[in-house]
């Protein structure tokens, strides 16, 4: 298997390291955010940055809005209430600065898409007009593959690659423009855990050269767990944010879920038990039917202990 | 009771006496298959990677209604044709934003345009060739203003996907992130709609409403069989549209059947051989990888 190739390394040994106790600043700001779908409020008063460089995990149950809450960065949805500034000024549409990786989802065989026209998407596929080859554009999408690891099948039928494989080359898309903010759906989602782990790794990395902030949303932080600096964890239309071992205790979710949760640590992995049912079904956009019933959105026994690094 | 006698069946398909001056007398049918097979050798892509064959089928059939309704009551084939498929691509585009509710929306309109155009037919008093024609072609139908009225349509056609390729791949292959990115999907979807209406109002009148397919989703489907590049693959399925088309008339000049069924086998027989080119590539493992030093 190439997922853990030497690339990534070689990458790593490349990269100035950015300056870790340098004032990192605001890239994304929310203020008194709140959203509401009719009268289903799914959170409110929401506050919190990302800083650039920053790693932040968004966890919740279903339907508590986390997808939305991309959603509305995206400025594919409006805030009910409150501010949001990225970059200092408000969200916008369309936005080149922000990357956006979705859950990986198989793509259709009807169309003439190689590894490099999917990560050439990301460089200019939002401009008018028919793709002419040109050496820079090239260029640009050859070293993007490169720096995903993803040279080997630049030139396969996406439709044939694997999940892994794909969403690697959904990273490379995604920094495209070289954005400040990577927004990530679920990236790992229907991967097995050997590509759960170098994708997630991939972002890590990438987030540390360039000094990306990442909003990383997903049902379960265990693959992410050592990579993350703080957790956004939202429940009950309210929030908690701080660093994984602040939010993920028992008292804390109880509290926030307005009943009794466990939250178990074994082995390095982070087990919530009892989670209620969000009861309004998912929230709008996104169906994660996938996530194992019984357990929480946050690890699930079914999965069994990953191999750590 | 006779028999079929082979040898006049034959000389019925394929004659080829007095070509050069059948050539001469049918070039407007020869240019007419010719645009014909480059509006639907490219439009087929992205009906291809759009997965929209059946809203072709279902668009043309409307158009049949719209031809039919056109040639009672004295509006003009072409005229009804146009204002069917159009108003079809539309309905299909604003109803069917998703696969599924899309096929129940085309499966619904198919047969009531199919029924709508069959009485409009046979209202009309005029002759019965005509009528025929709609659904299985009419190469002899094509004269002058006809054909500029093509030519000028599949320019719109052409130039407007030239226009909306990029963002439109995007939005067809990776709608999420072309979303994201600030592609305007919604309304591309509208504009891709009413591209295909007219591509299809074209391609009605040379090879009829019930053989669309074979210009629209044949070549395109017979391309992406056989490569992946987002160049190759347009080029190609142009090539194949235009040789289908071209050469179906070219074969259809001397016999006395419809020029439908020329085109569709060969149109059907490049589908076969690179459905053949692929498979053999396969058994010997070639996938485009390449291992990285």
């Amino acid at each position: 298997m190439k997922i853990f190739g030497a690339k990534s390394a070689r990458a790593d040994a490349e990269a100035a390291p950015p300056p870790r106790n340098a004032p990192r600043h605001v890239v994304l700001r929310v203020r008194g955010g709140a959203l509401q779908f009719g009268d289903r409020r799914l959170w409110h008063d929401l506050d919190f940055d990302v800083r650039s460089g920053e790693f932040i995990a968004v966890l919740g149950a279903n339907g508590s809005g986390k997808s939305s809450l991309l959603k509305v960065i995206l400025g594919q949805q409006h805030l009910s209430a409150g501010t949001m500034t990225f970059e200092g000024s408000p969200v916008t549409r369309g936005n080149r600065r922000i990357g956006y990786i979705p859950q990986q989802k198989l793509a259709d065989e009807g169309a003439p898409l190689r590894g490099r026209d999917l990560v050439a998407l990301g460089v200019d596929g939002h401009r008018f007009g028919f793709p002419l080859p040109r050496a820079a554009r090239r260029r640009e999408v050859d070293e993007l593959l490169a720096s995903v690891g993803a040279s080997e099948y630049a030139n396969v039928a996406v439709s044939t690659l694997s999940g892994g494989e794909q969403q690697r080359l959904r990273v490379g898309q995604s920094l495209a423009g070289n954005p400040r903010l990577l927004l990530c759906d679920e990236p790992l989602l229907s991967l097995d855990l050997a590509h759960q782990r170098a994708v997630s790794e991939l972002i890590d990395t990438h987030r540390r050269q360039r000094d990306l902030g990442v909003l990383f949303v997903t049902h379960d932080i265990n693959p992410i767990l050592d990579m993350v600096d703080r957790v956004l964890y939202l429940a009950g239309g309210s929030f908690r944010i701080g660093t994984p071992d602040e939010v993920l205790r028992s008292e804390v979710l109880s509290e926030l879920y307005g009943s009794p949760v466990d939250v178990i640590r074994t082995r390095g992995r982070v087990i919530v038990v009892g989670v209620p049912d969000a009861g309004h079904g998912h929230d709008g956009h996104h169906h994660h039917d996938d996530d194992p019933g019984g357990n929480g959105p946050i690890g699930s026994t079914a999965q069994g202990g990953g191999p750590r690094s | 009771m006779n028999g079929i006698d082979w040898s006049d069946l034959w000389s019925q398909i394929f004659n080829f006496s007095d070509y050069g001056d059948l050539i001469v007398l049918l070039q407007n049918s020869i240019i007419a298959g010719a645009v014909l097979g480059i509006v639907g050798g490219l439009i087929g892509v992205f009906v291809m990677s759009r997965d929209m064959a059946f809203a072709v089928h279902g668009i043309s059939e409307l158009s049949f209604a719209g031809a039919s309704a056109g040639l009672l009551f004295g509006v003009g084939v072409v005229e009804g044709s146009l204002i069917g498929s159009i108003v079809a691509a539309l309905i299909i585009g604003f109803l069917g934003a998703k696969s599924r509710d899309r096929n129940s929306i085309i499966a619904v309109l198919m047969p009531f345009g199919l029924g709508l155009g069959i009485l409009c037919l046979a209202l009309y008093p005029g002759r019965s060739a005509n009528k025929f024609g709609l659904l299985t072609g009419q190469i002899v139908a094509v004269d002058d203003p006809r054909l500029n009225s093509l030519i000028a349509i599949s320019i719109v056609v052409v130039v407007g996907l030239l226009v909306v390729w990029r963002p439109l791949t995007f939005a067809s292959v990776d709608a999420d992130v072309a979303a994201a990115r600030g592609v305007s999907v919604q309304t591309l979807s509208i504009v891709f709609m009413l591209l295909l209406g007219l591509a299809v109002a074209v391609s009605v009148q040379v090879v009829g409403s019930l053989l669309v397919l074979s210009i629209l989703v044949t070549p395109a489907a017979a391309a992406l069989r056989v490569s992946s590049s987002p160049i190759v693959v347009p080029l190609l399925s142009m090539l194949f549209a235009v040789l289908s088309l071209v050469g179906g008339i070219m074969l259809a000049l001397g016999g006395s059947v419809p020029i439908s069924p020329y085109v569709t086998t060969i149109s059907f027989a490049i589908y076969v051989i690179c459905r053949i080119i692929a498979a053999s590539r396969a058994r010997r493992g070639i996938s485009g990888r390449k291992a990285v030093a």
